[in-house]
C-alpha cells in the first residue's frame, strides 16, 4: 500500500515542482497531467484497499482520464492561439494582464 | 337604487385617449389625433350629462336631502386592515356638477384647439396631455377620499406643467412651467401635512366618514392644540394652503400670470375654469369640517377677499390681455373662497357654499369663453398686447358678440350668469361682515371696469396696421365660443338651491335687491368709466396714469410680491439657510465619502504588486498555501 502512497506523492511534487519551475508552457501542461495522474493512482489504490467489492474508485478514474484528455486539446488549443498572437510560448512573456 | 358604476368610464375614457396618443398618436396624421381625443372627451361629457340628470332628477325625489352615492369603489393599496387607500367614485351635488363643468369645458376646449392649434409642432402631445389633464382633474372631483385627491391633484399640477411649458424651445415658457410647478409643489406641501394631521387625528381618509355630522372629525374633534388652535383648525388651514396654492390665492398667486406662456386653450381649461378652482372644491368638500372650526374659516375667508381686491386692482393696469383675464380669474376665485369663508351650514345659513358653487359654475363658463376669444384674437393679429389691438369688431364678428356676452357676464349685469352668482356671494357677504362685502363691492366695480377697458381697447379705438387682415377663426373655433356663450347667457338660470347646497337639501331663495341694486349700479359705473376712457382713443388714461403715478406703477409691477419673492429666496434663505447647508454637505457629508474613497485609494496602490500577472508567482503562492493548510491540519489532528 504505502509504495502506491509513495508513488503518487513523488508524482504530485514532481508535477508541481514541474509547473511552478518550467517556463514552457507545454511543459507546464504536462506537468499537470503527472499531478491529475498521481491523483488517479491514490483513487485506485484506495479503492482497492478499503472497499475491494466496489468499483467507484476505478470509475472515477476513468472519468478524470476523460476529463483530462478534453482539458488538455482546450489547453493546447489556447497555447496555439497564445503562439500565433505573440510567437512565443513563454509564460513570463505572458504578463499583460496585471495592474 | 340606479347603478352608478359606469361613472368609472368619465374618468377612464380621457385615461385610455392619453395613453392611446401619447404611445401612438405620432401615428397618424394631427386632425386624426384630435379628433380621437376630442371623441373621447365627446362620450365622457355625453355620460356626465347622463350621470347629472339621473342623480338630480330620476335618483332623488324632489325636496328630499341628496344622498352621497359610491358609484364605483376598488381596494388600490392595501396597507394594513385599517389602513388602506381606495380608489372610486363618489357622486354628491358638488362632484356631480364639476363633472359637468370639467367635461363641458374640456370637450369645448378640445374642440377649439382643433383649429387653434392647427400646423403647432407637437400637436398630438398637446392632446394626449390635454386628456391626462382631463382624466386628472376628473379623478380629483369624484374622490372618494382625501389621498386619492392628493393623488390627482399632483397629477393635475404635473399636467399643468406640460402644458404651460408646451412650447419648450421658449426660455419664458420653461421658466413660467418651473415656477408654476414650485410654488404649487410647495403648497401641496401644506396641503399633505394638512392630511397627515387630518388622517392621524380621526383615523380615516374617507371623506364621506370626515364630513358626517356623526364621525370622528365632527363629533369626537381631537382634543390636541398647538399655539391656542386645536389640531383640527391647524389642520385645515395647512389643507387650505395647498388649496390656496393651486387656486393662485395671495401670497402664493404668482405662478398663475405667468402660467399665461402656455397655449391659450389651455390658459381657457386649466388655469380658468377647472384646475385653479380644485382649491375652492376641496374647502366645499371638506366644509362641514370647516364650519367646526371658525378660525380655519375666518383665514379663508379674508384670504380670497384680500385676493380678490389685489388681483382685479393689478388687473386694471396690466397690457397683457391674457394676464388681464389671469388676474380676473385669481379675483373671482378670490369671490368664491370668500364665499365659502363667510358661509354657515345648512339651509339659508349655507347661502355662501350654495353661491360659491354657483359662481364657480357659471365662472367656469364665462372664463373659459373669454380665454378663447382671447386665443382667437390673437390668433388673428399675432400679439398678446392690447395696445397693438384695436377696432377688431368689424374683423371678428363672432368674437365680438361672444366676448361681450361674457363681459357682461362676469361684470354682473342681468339676466347673465355672472349676476346672480356674484349677487348670492355678495348677499352672503353682506349679512357676515360689512368690511368683506365692502371690499367685494368694490372688487365688482373694479371688474366690470377692467373687463370693459379689455373690450373697449380691442374691439373699437382706432385701427392698428396689422401684419395681414384679421380674419373670423375657423368653424370649429367659433361653435365652442357660442356654445359657451350661450352657457354664460342661461346658466343663471339654473336654480342652484334647490341643487348644489351645504347639507345637500334645497333651499328657497330670492333676490335681495337691497344688494343687487348696488352692485349693478357700481358695474355699470365701473362699465360707463371704462366707456369714457377707453371707448375712443383720449388722453385720459395718461394723465389718470400719471396723476397716480406712484401707485400705477406698483400696481403696474403687480405690488413688487416677484421681486419680494426674489428677495426672500435669494437674499435670506440662499444666504443663510442654503449655503450653510450646502458647506455642510461639501464639507461633512461628502467629505467623510471622499475620506474613505481616499483611504481605499491608498491602500489598493499599496498591494496593487501583489498583481504581477506572472502566472508561477500566483501558483507559488497558492501551492505554498495549500501547504500551509496542510500542514496546519496536520499538526491539528494529531
Amino acid at each position: 500500500m504505502s509504495w502506491f502512497l509513495i508513488l503518487s506523492s513523488v508524482m504530485f511534487f514532481i508535477g508541481v515542482y514541474g509547473f511552478l519551475i518550467r517556463k514552457n508552457l507545454i511543459t507546464m501542461l504536462m506537468s499537470i497531467e503527472l499531478v491529475l495522474n498521481s491523483v488517479c493512482i491514490n483513487f485506485v489504490a484506495f479503492n482497492k484497499i478499503l472497499y475491494p467489492d466496489h468499483m467507484e474508485g476505478m470509475f472515477f478514474t476513468i472519468f478524470i482520464i476523460a476529463v483530462a484528455a478534453a482539458e488538455a486539446s482546450v489547453a493546447i488549443a489556447i497555447i496555439i492561439n497564445i503562439y500565433r498572437r505573440i510567437v512565443n510560448i513563454d509564460v513570463e512573456k505572458m504578463n499583460e494582464m496585471k495592474y | 337604487m340606479f347603478d352608478f358604476s359606469y361613472t368609472v368610464w368619465i374618468v377612464l375614457i380621457p385615461f385610455f385617449v392619453f395613453v392611446f396618443l401619447g404611445f401612438w398618436g405620432n401615428r397618424f396624421k394631427p386632425v386624426v389625433s384630435g379628433i380621437i381625443g376630442t371623441s373621447g372627451l365627446f362620450l365622457s361629457w355625453i355620460l356626465s350629462i347622463f350621470t347629472a340628470y339621473q342623480y338630480f332628477f330620476v335618483v332623488a325625489k324632489p325636496g328630499e336631502v341628496f344622498q352621497q352615492i359610491i358609484g364605483y369603489n376598488t381596494l388600490w393599496l392595501r396597507l394594513t386592515d385599517k389602513l388602506h387607500i381606495d380608489m372610486g367614485v363618489l357622486l354628491d351635488p358638488i362632484s356631480v356638477m364639476m363633472l359637468i363643468v370639467v367635461t363641458t369645458v374640456s370637450f369645448m376646449v378640445h374642440l377649439y384647439s382643433v383649429g387653434y392649434m392647427k400646423g403647432e409642432k407637437g400637436f398630438e402631445r398637446f392632446f394626449s396631455i390635454l386628456s391626462l389633464f382631463t382624466f386628472a382633474m376628473l379623478g380629483l372631483v369624484v374622490a372618494t377620499n382625501i389621498f386619492q385627491m392628493y393623488i390627482f391633484w399632483e397629477l393635475v399640477g404635473v399636467s399643468s406643467y406640460l402644458l404651460i411649458g408646451f412650447y419648450y424651445t421658449r426660455d419664458t415658457a420653461v421658466a413660467a412651467s418651473k415656477k408654476a410647478f414650485i410654488v404649487t409643489r410647495f403648497a401641496d406641501l401644506g396641503f399633505l401635512i394638512g392630511i397627515l394631521l387630518l388622517s392621524y387625528f380621526t383615523g380615516t381618509f374617507d371623506f364621506i366618514t370626515l364630513t358626517s355630522p356623526t364621525g370622528p372629525a365632527i363629533a369626537t374633534p381631537p382634543a390636541v392644540t398647538f399655539l391656542g388652535l386645536s389640531v383640527l383648525t391647524w389642520s385645515m388651514i395647512f389643507i387650505f394652503m395647498g388649496g390656496a396654492g393651486k387656486s393662485a390665492m395671495f401670497p402664493l398667486h404668482i405662478w398663475l400670470p405667468d402660467a399665461m406662456e402656455g397655449p391659450t386653450p389651455v390658459s381657457a381649461l386649466i388655469h380658468a375654469a377647472t384646475m385653479v378652482v380644485a382649491g375652492v372644491y376641496l374647502v366645499a368638500r371638506l366644509f362641514p369640517i370647516y364650519v367646526t372650526v371658525p378660525p380655519a374659516l375666518e383665514v379663508v375667508a379674508w384670504v380670497g377677499a384680500f385676493s380678490s381686491l389685489f388681483a382685479a386692482v393689478i388687473a386694471c393696469t396690466q397690457y397683457d390681455i391674457k394676464r388681464v383675464l389671469a388676474y380676473s380669474t385669481m379675483s373671482q376665485i378670490g369671490y368664491m373662497m370668500l364665499a365659502l369663508g363667510v358661509s354657515g351650514m345648512g339651509g339659508h345659513d349655507g347661502l355662501g357654499y350654495m353661491a360659491s358653487m354657483f359662481h364657480l359654475f357659471t365662472h367656469a363658463f364665462f372664463k373659459a369663453l373669454l380665454f378663447l376669444c382671447a386665443g382667437a384674437i390673437i390668433h388673428a393679429v399675432h400679439s398678446n398686447y392690447m395696445y397693438e389691438m384695436g377696432g377688431l369688431r368689424k374683423h371678428l364678428p363672432v368674437t365680438h358678440i361672444t366676448f361681450l356676452t361674457a363681459c357682461l357676464a362676469i361684470a354682473g349685469i342681468p339676466p347673465f350668469a355672472g349676476f346672480f352668482s356674484k349677487d348670492e356671494i355678495l348677499v352672503a357677504a353682506f349679512h357676515h361682515n360689512t368690511a368683506l362685502f365692502t371690499m367685494e363691492y368694490i372688487v365688482a366695480g373694479l371688474t366690470a371696469f377692467y373687463m370693459f377697458r379689455l373690450y373697449y381697447v380691442i374691439f373699437w379705438g382706432e385701427e392698428r396696421t396689422y401684419h395681414h387682415t384679421p380674419h373670423e377663426a375657423p368653424k370649429v373655433m367659433t361653435i365652442p365660443l357660442i356654445f359657451l356663450a350661450l352657457g354664460s347667457i342661461f346658466t343663471g338660470f339654473i336654480p342652484f338651491s334647490r341643487l348644489v347646497t351645504s347639507d345637500r337639501q334645497p333651499f328657497g331663495i330670492e333676490t335681495e335687491w337691497i344688494v343687487a341694486i348696488p352692485s349693478i349700479l357700481i358695474a355699470l359705473v365701473g362699465i360707463g368709466i371704462a366707456t369714457v376712457m377707453y371707448r375712443k382713443k383720449t388722453a385720459l388714461p395718461r394723465k389718470f396714469a400719471s396723476a397716480l403715478k406712484g401707485f400705477y406703477q406698483t400696481t403696474y409691477n403687480k405690488f413688487y410680491v416677484d421681486e419680494l419673492y426674489l428677495f426672500i429666496a435669494r437674499r435670506i434663505i440662499f444666504n443663510y439657510i442654503s449655503r450653510p447647508i450646502a458647506w455642510f454637505d461639501r464639507h461633512i457629508v461628502d467629505g467623510s465619502m471622499n475620506g474613505i474613497s481616499y483611504v481605499t485609494n491608498q491602500a489598493s496602490e499599496r498591494i496593487r504588486g501583489f498583481q504581477s500577472g506572472q502566472l508561477q508567482q500566483y501558483a507559488l503562492v497558492f501551492v505554498s498555501g495549500a501547504v500551509i493548510l496542510a500542514l496546519l491540519f496536520i499538526y491539528l489532528w494529531t
